[in-house]
């Protein structure tokens, strides 16, 4: 298992080269690496690539050599990553009946991500995602209901209606957003990181388990963009308790990877900040989940960040207004053959830690949530008007003194909503 | 203005009081200050605004003749956070050189040593990241002051504190609130090329859910650096790179200013000037002209630059019916022209005469300094714009 301990010697090392063909080559890798001669692809040129024909898998050991998985810890993985594909199909369902508006980015195929990393927090430990956030959102344990409101624009979302689809936020679940620019949630997870640093040794405040951790997911085209940079040179100078966790999609909506990245093994810009950097197959959960038990034992235990990139796929779009006309057929279904779910259901099945019938059940049970998460969404009220004035300070002062010299906020026309600000 | 102080006060006072005897009175000016004061150009900075800014500041501190300490502004901004620091142990600073250096104008001057350098830390020169941090420790109950080493470089900032400080708290359905403290030296200095010339103020004051204030004195830079912490709204301080050694008494008590409410400068008659930061004393200079020749202008520092005291400007108005705004802001999406929309809004039948507006140039401000004379409101223009609203 490749990545499963990512000591200093072997985090140099690539894991599993890209093709990419005629890209970087692996060096004589250290003996514990299961690092196979690079296989070299068609020449890659500009204007027309295909974004990458990965070899991750085919690279892997068999699965005999898997981490051990607990029949109770499979079942809650499997059943986190049919939670997030069903719900998410759902969306698209009630996006084209007209349900939800707007732009609905949906997370199909990468579910092995948030479920092999969120379902290793503690209740304290904060996610802060983009706008391809629902499914870290359900992850993280904000119900299904709650999200499916917020994409209905109904009161009784989990951010009354006011964020919607791209600004998921759940304060008792730590989910600290819900950013829909490309790489403006890394320094607020940055940030959430210093906190919990600070509570520790200046509030004195920590949890005996160590410092909380913050999870900060964004794309490969944000690895491109300068908050990436310089929030990993931050973490690192103050090792801050932080895993910045690249979902890999190849596709930057219509940008790929390789046309707009120098060097695409992105996982190689951590150790060039002094970080481990890690490369993980994103469709395999449990190596996905190997890698973030120590990702996030590291970081509780004060020893800082580290940068993980995994190579995953979206099934969709970029979003449901996306043709998605530029991915290839057979890159579509390359990725389409290793779908994460499907895989660990094999696993399940082959270690006969389940039945078939039993997740079968699971799956019932999901549709039954998601299915109980739209009529709930339906039913709920929509916001009314007086919410649209509440917020938006968190002290209301904020709107300041009216002629009458009376705070504003004061005015019956602000909790009605109706006044003019 | 002056508001009761909190039961912690006398906490505040004491570690105030053994923070000042130890370490403000040698006072260390600022690099650039220092430098500054060697150029020509000093002299004339020094002589026309900063005497005159102790005559000005002295009526609204009639009570603190017995009592009380000088200080120069950066002073006064200093003592702020030391007081919030020592009361809050969540207050944190966060920027570029507040830590070893002690803050580009001195405002953080020893307060790594007394806080530690997590509390005061030092960053790298990346103002949209740590900005961001400084929301997302926010997010998570810190009260963080993240200062821009000049202002004009929150620019880079810009997606941070339209997005995440104005936006989030409301996106977020009031979940998170985000008590930063965003501040920094801004307006045109003495020669300091267009970048460093900036005032954002205008960019910023449509970012909603966000409040703004400019203090123009130490006293007030003081009352609102503590009121802006304490808030749970973000608050962009803005200062001003002319006035940090302005020198006033300011109170030994604790105190907090208000952060909605302008202040009178001069009670006045015949018409009203609606003034902020470093132009107060450009207004202040004309209003010694006027009175000589028999007018009687009010003056208010509107001091709060979003949102507006209506209820202070508009009382003025009733009594003077007839406005003229003074700013340093440029003129075309400026704060003066948000006040003045504001002012038609709610005072149209009270007024006898247009608004006038004097603003900034709409040019890059320029390095030479007579080209940058002529880009700012000088005294003159504000008297000649007096003579023809009052004629």
């Amino acid at each position: 298992m490749a990545a499963a301990s990512f000591t200093a010697a072997k985090f140099l090392a690539p894991v599993a080269a890209r093709s990419g063909g005629d890209r970087a080559r692996p060096s004589p890798a250290p003996s514990a690496f299961a690092v196979r001669p690079l296989r070299r692809g068609p020449a890659r040129r500009l204007g027309s690539v295909m974004a990458v024909s990965s070899d991750v898998l085919k690279a892997a050991p068999a699965a005999t050599a898997y981490p051990a998985v607990t029949r109770e810890e499979a079942l809650e993985l499997y059943e986190d990553m049919i939670l997030g594909r069903n719900f998410e199909d759902m969306c698209a369902q009630m996006y084209y009946r007209g349900k939800m508006f707007g732009f609905v980015h949906l997370y199909n195929g990468q579910e092995a991500v948030s479920t092999g990393f969120i379902k290793q927090l503690n209740q304290p430990d904060c996610v802060v995602s983009t706008y391809r956030d629902h499914v870290h959102a359900l992850s993280k344990g904000v119900p299904a209901r709650a999200v499916m409101a917020e994409l209905f624009g109904k009161a009784t979302g989990c951010c009354r209606g006011q964020g919607g689809s791209m600004h998921m936020f759940s304060e008792p679940h730590n989910l600290l957003g819900g950013f829909a620019f490309i790489g403006e949630g890394i320094p607020v997870a940055t940030g959430a990181a210093f906190a919990a640093k600070y509570r520790h040794e200046v509030l004195k405040q920590s949890s005996p388990d160590g410092l909380d951790v913050t999870l900060a997911f964004f794309g490969d085209g944000t690895c491109n963009n300068g908050q990436f940079f310089e929030c990993l040179n931050m973490a690192q100078l103050w090792k801050l308790p932080i895993i910045f966790v690249v979902e890999n999609n190849l596709w930057a909506i219509g940008m790929s990877h390789l046309r707009s990245t120098s060097d695409p093994e992105i996982w190689k810009k951590g150790p060039a900040f002094g970080m481990p950097g890690v490369h993980v197959d994103g469709m395999d959960v449990l190596k996905v989940r190997e890698v973030a038990k120590e990702a996030i034992d590291r970081a509780r235990r004060g020893e800082g960040p580290t940068l993980v990139e995994c190579e995953t796929y979206r099934f969709r779009g970029h979003s449901l207004a996306d043709p998605d006309e530029l991915r290839r057929p057979d890159e579509k279904s390359h990725y389409a053959a290793r779908d994460p779910i499907t895989s660990l259901k094999k696993y399940i099945i082959e270690q006969n830690l389940a039945s078939e019938a039993e997740l079968k059940s699971i799956e019932k049970k999901i549709d039954d949530v998601v299915e109980e998460a739209v009529e709930f969404a339906d039913a709920s009220p929509l916001p009314p008007r007086s919410q649209l004035l509440e917020n938006v300070f968190a002290d209301p002062k904020g709107f300041g003194i009216g002629p009458d010299g009376k705070y504003r906020c004061e005015d019956p026309k602000f909790t009605q909503g109706t006044a003019q600000v | 203005m002056a508001v009761a102080p909190s039961p912690q006060a006398t906490a505040a006072a004491a570690a105030l009081s053994r923070h000042r005897s130890a370490a403000v009175p040698p006072v260390p000016r600022s690099v650039r200050v220092a430098t500054a004061a060697r150029r020509p150009g000093w002299t004339r900075a020094r002589a026309g605004l900063v005497a005159r800014a102790v005559v000005a500041a002295k009526g609204e501190l009639a009570s603190s003749d017995t009592g009380g300490h000088e200080v120069l502004m950066f002073e006064a901004l200093r003592e702020a956070m030391i007081e919030e620091m020592t009361l809050d142990p969540t207050v944190c600073m966060i920027g570029e050189d507040v830590g070893d250096y002690g803050g580009s104008y001195k405002v953080s001057k020893g307060l790594s040593e007394m806080f530690g350098d997590l509390r005061v830390l030092d960053t790298p020169i990346a103002e949209n990241s740590f900005t961001g941090m400084g929301i997302g420790a926010a997010m998570k109950g810190l009260r963080p002051v993240v200062e821009g080493m000049n202002m004009g470089f929150l620019l880079l900032a810009y997606n941070q504190i339209s997005n995440n400080c104005g936006m989030l708290p409301y996106t977020s359905g009031g979940q998170f609130k985000i008590p930063i403290v965003i501040r920094g030296p801004g307006g045109v200095g003495r020669q300091l090329g267009a970048e460093h010339s900036q005032r954002l103020e205008s960019y910023f004051q449509s970012i909603p859910g966000i409040q703004m204030v400019a203090c123009s004195t130490p006293y007030n830079a003081k009352g609102l650096l503590k009121a802006a912490i304490r808030s749970d709204n973000p608050v962009v301080l803005f200062e001003h790179v002319l006035l940090y050694n302005l020198k006033e008494k300011i109170p030994d008590e604790e105190y907090i200013c208000s952060l909605e409410e302008a202040e009178m400068v001069r009670p006045g008659s015949q018409l009203t000037i609606l003034t902020y930061s470093r132009m107060r004393y450009h207004v202040m200079q004309a209003v010694k002209t006027l009175v000589n020749k028999g007018y009687d202008p009010e003056v208010i520092d509107i001091r709060s630059l979003k949102p507006f005291d209506l209820h202070t400007i508009g009382n003025s108005i009733k009594k003077t019916h007839r406005v003229l705004i003074v700013e340093e802001c440029m003129r075309t999406g400026g704060i003066g022209a948000s006040l003045r929309s504001a002012i038609i809004d709610n005072f149209w039948d009270e007024l006898d005469a247009r608004p006038v507006c004097l603003s900034s140039q709409d040019v890059p401000t320029p390095y030479a300094a007579t080209l940058e004379d002529a880009t700012v409101v000088q005294p003159a223009q504000i008297v000649a714009a007096v003579e023809e609203i009052c004629q």
